[in-house]
């Protein structure tokens, strides 16, 4: 808990900004104090990210208040921003793949001796010097290429350091963290809010923003709602905040019949990759694959759907053999692949809402081989409608939508293909709680009809309550398997981390 | 794992100059005189050096995931004005027509840089055009008529030919630049940048490094190497046609992709262009003296260059590979 009295370093109050016709910020406000871990949460579209860019330097305000240590400041670039002693930590770190991590660290402001040198040895010093401090153990010369996301995170929060930051600001850091992982970037937060820094951590995930945060602020639909002590509030009324309204089910999976077995993996092997992988997914089932991410859980999606090679095992749908490598086939067999990363693998990002949910079955649309528009968002309209895409148009540019009418775009697509077995990877990630719920109550009703869905996720509450049945991977094999009515977070878990072998099937 | 690494990217330099090493045995094996001959030794070293400038130029602008083009006519046009120079401004000393060439394709550099940094259009396109542009210009100013080698002083032909200890001074100057953008590429901020730009041009935007300046002191720094290739072509040949230099921009490209430089930027060194400029200009001389026709010198070449990317594109797959083979080990 920070001191009542401790200096604020950075204040933003009633800050704009629009782009175009679309307002982002309509009131943008946040007190963060030295000191304190401070949360800011909000749905996706609530302004967050406008906010944190404003504060990067990489968008300027229209209006509204903007100071750091007390002195008004309008940063028109990331350098500024950064000279200024705020760094900035986005969900997905921007590193330089072929430069090695120390270079990484320092790039843009190296020691230098004499006629302009580059100083390695007192870099690669300063950098053994930081690991030390932050506790991890990452090789500084290796290339930044091939670290795991969590090693990227630290080495963004060396440079932070390194930089000797007054505000930290971490967008959304544990998404793709492992449990470990998260215990590791905790520590260091902490540590960094003792030596008097100020952090900034938005996150989706409750458990997480009541572990570590002082001070949360909640936005909504671009404007500030409120900012409380955290030992003084709850989940339950974050969320109210959030949303305007109160989300009592998260989780509605509701009671399906299930039926005969539809997609059918036996003895599936990539070496280094996934080992021995076999489970079925019935009509009506919701089949969940927990564990930590690296697991490779997405790895094997890909292999079923044909879009990655394998090299033993066999997928069957419906009985029938389906070859590998051939995701064409596994479309035409009735199976969908809904992927985690959506802007690169699911939706022709620079296309509109109609032609991405037509993607998949163009085939059908065509007449004598020509498509037209019209036809297009014929098509999809009816499936934009029933997922309650929010967008203006069909023609809207897919990149301009939230993430969670991304999903439901991507969601459009596959259903579109009226598929009978659905993988979908991660299907909430980076989605706010309304969406989310919309999303489950989605896939519920899915399996109600009968359709089979093979659900990865990173989300324990969202596995546990969804899933019929939970698969847990650890390292490339499937360590467990539990009923719906056993599955409890601590068994999950037990079998995500833990290498002793426990088929419970 | 990481020295491992490191020892494999300096493999790939190494491999290089091993190829070198193996065309220069074989041709001095068929024939003696291409190596142990003043006339063999000599060719050895000054043939590349022209190349070589121009390689190093174009390693620097592709290590920042662009790629220029225009070199070649960039050069042709410097050794014209080199040779106009001498022969409109006679008064001239022969430091001030080099420094003017050099200077003449550093701007014409920050053409290229201008359009390819503000206009925000692909450097292929852009460098493509200049490529024309700067040709058309070349012989709307030459014509059919040609800098003769009795147009220009005979001091400055000599340094075409002259040698300090068996080595030519136009390979000694070329030495010297490689040297120095080696050092500068490896040692100083401006020079890592280059790397961070072409490795990932987002990242480097959100670190705050000055892209737009940097890619145009890229293309400056690769127009005024080709300048100054331009006036050693003038004092080597002799003689310059508005057609000199056509072509060199391919070579170029080509032997900075031998030497090590992914296409895609962020990798590479200018050592390594600089040998493969000389492998290339090697391997030309060689042929013929084994015996293998014309036809089949370009051939060779092709396939050095598809070589060298399959190399680089299973080098950089293993390297993934192993990295994860290591995590699931962990």
């Amino acid at each position: 808990m920070p001191d009542a009295a401790a200096p604020v370093v950075l204040e933003l109050s009633k800050v704009v900004k629009s782009f175009g016709a679309v307002i982002a910020l309509r009131s943008g406000s946040l007190r963060l104090q030295t000191g304190s871990i401070h949360a800011l949460i909000g749905e996706n579209g609530a302004g967050k990210s406008t906010l944190v860019k404003i504060v990067a330097g990489l968008y300027r305000r229209d209006g509204g208040e903007f100071r750091l240590d007390g002195e008004e400041v309008d940063f028109t670039s990331t350098a500024q921003s950064k000279a200024a002693g705020i760094a900035v930590i986005y969900q997905e770190p921007t590193l330089f793949p072929d430069l090695s991590v120390t270079e990484n660290i320092f790039m843009g402001r190296q020691l230098t001796g004499r006629l302009g040198r580059i100083d390695r040895k007192a870099m690669r010093h300063e950098v053994e010097r930081l690991f030390t401090r932050l506790g991890v153990t990452i090789d500084p010369d290796r290339p930044a290429e091939g670290l795991s996301i969590a090693d990227q995170q630290v080495i963004e929060i060396a440079k932070a350091v390194s930089l000797d930051a007054k505000v930290l600001i971490m967008d959304e850091p544990t998404a793709a963290l492992s449990g470990v992982e998260v215990d590791r970037l905790f520590a260091i937060a902490r540590s960094l809010r003792d030596e008097g820094r100020g952090l900034i951590f938005i996150s989706h995930r409750f458990d997480e923003v009541f572990a570590l945060c002082d001070t949360v602020t909640v936005m909504r639909d671009g404007s500030y709602i409120s900012t409380t002590p955290i030992a003084d509030t709850t989940p339950a009324e974050l969320v109210r905040q959030m949303v305007g309204r109160d989300v009592t089910d998260l989780f509605p999976k509701q009671d399906a019949e299930i039926g005969e077995p539809l997609l059918e993996v036996a003895g599936l092997t990539s070496p280094g990759v996934f080992h021995d992988i076999a489970f079925t997914v019935r009509a009506g089932e919701i089949v969940g694959l927990a564990g930590l991410v690296g697991a490779g859980r997405s790895e094997v999606a890909r292999a079923i759907f044909g879009v990655d090679d394998y090299r033993e095992g066999t997928v069957t749908m419906k009985g029938r053999r389906i070859r590998r490598g051939r995701p064409t086939e596994a479309m035409r067999a009735g199976i969908a692949l809904v992927p985690e990363d959506r802007r690169k693998q699911g939706l022709v990002i620079e296309s509109g809402v109609g032609r991405n949910i037509t993607m998949a079955i163009r085939r059908q649309l065509s007449h004598f081989g020509l498509i037209t528009t019209g036809i297009e968002n014929r098509a999809a309209r009816e499936w934009a409608s029933r997922l309650e895409v929010k967008s203006h148009a069909l023609d809207t540019v897919a990149a301009t939508l939230s993430g969670g009418n991304q999903q439901k775009v991507v969601l459009a697509k596959w259903l579109a293909t009226r598929p009978d077995v659905l993988i979908i990877d991660e299907p909430t990630r980076g989605i706010d709680v309304g969406t989310k719920s919309e999303v489950h109550r989605l896939l519920s009703q899915l399996a109600g009809e009968g359709m089979g869905i093979l659900m990865i996720s990173s989300e324990l509450p969202e596995v546990l309550g969804m899933a019929d049945r939970v698969l847990v991977m650890r390292e490339g094999r499937i360590t467990a398997e539990i009923d719906r009515a056993d599955a409890t977070s601590e068994n999950v878990m037990f079998a995500a981390t833990h290498a002793t072998q426990e088929h419970a099937a | 794992m990481t020295k491992r690494l490191g020892a494999l990217g300096k493999a790939r330099e190494f491999g290089i100059l091993i190829a070198l090493a193996l065309v220069v045995i074989v041709a001095t094996a068929k024939n003696p005189a291409f190596l142990f001959s003043s006339d063999g030794w000599r060719d050895l070293l000054l043939t590349p050096s022209i190349l070589v400038l121009v390689a190093v130029g174009q390693a620097i602008v592709i290590i920042t995931r662009n790629v220029d083009l225009s070199v070649g006519s960039v050069m042709g046009l410097s050794a014209y004005l080199t040779g106009r120079l001498f022969i409109d401004l006679p008064s001239l000393p022969i430091p001030v027509v080099v420094i003017l060439a050099v200077a003449f394709g550093g701007f014409l550099g920050l053409v290229n840089g201008a359009l390819v940094a503000f206009a925000r259009v692909p450097a292929m396109v852009i460098t493509l055009g200049t490529l024309y542009a700067y040709r058309g210009i070349n012989v709307m100013w030459a014509g059919s008529s040609r800098v003769n080698a009795s147009d220009m002083p005979r001091e400055f032909l000599a340094l075409g030919t002259e040698q300090i200890l068996t080595i030519p001074i136009l390979a000694i100057v070329a030495f010297l630049v490689l040297a120095a953008a080696a050092w500068y590429m490896r040692n100083t901020r401006g020079g890592r940048e280059y790397y961070a730009i072409g490795s990932d041009p987002a990242a480097a935007e959100l670190y705050g490094l000055k892209v737009t300046r940097r890619v145009l002191t890229a293309f400056i720094l690769s127009g005024a190497l080709a300048g100054l290739a331009g006036v050693f072509y003038a004092a080597r040949y002799g003689s310059v046609s508005s057609q000199a230099g056509a072509g060199w921009e391919l070579d170029a490209v080509g032997a900075a992709v031998i030497g090590g430089v992914a296409i895609t930027g962020g990798v590479g060194t200018v050592w390594g262009a600089a040998i493969g400029a000389v492998l290339l200009m090697t391997i030309n001389r060689a042929l013929p003296i084994l015996g293998i026709p014309d036809f089949w010198q370009r051939a060779v070449v092709g396939v050095l260059i598809i070589g060298a990317i399959v190399l680089d594109r299973w080098l950089a797959v293993r390297q993934r590979r192993r990295l994860i083979e290591a995590r699931d080990e962990s």
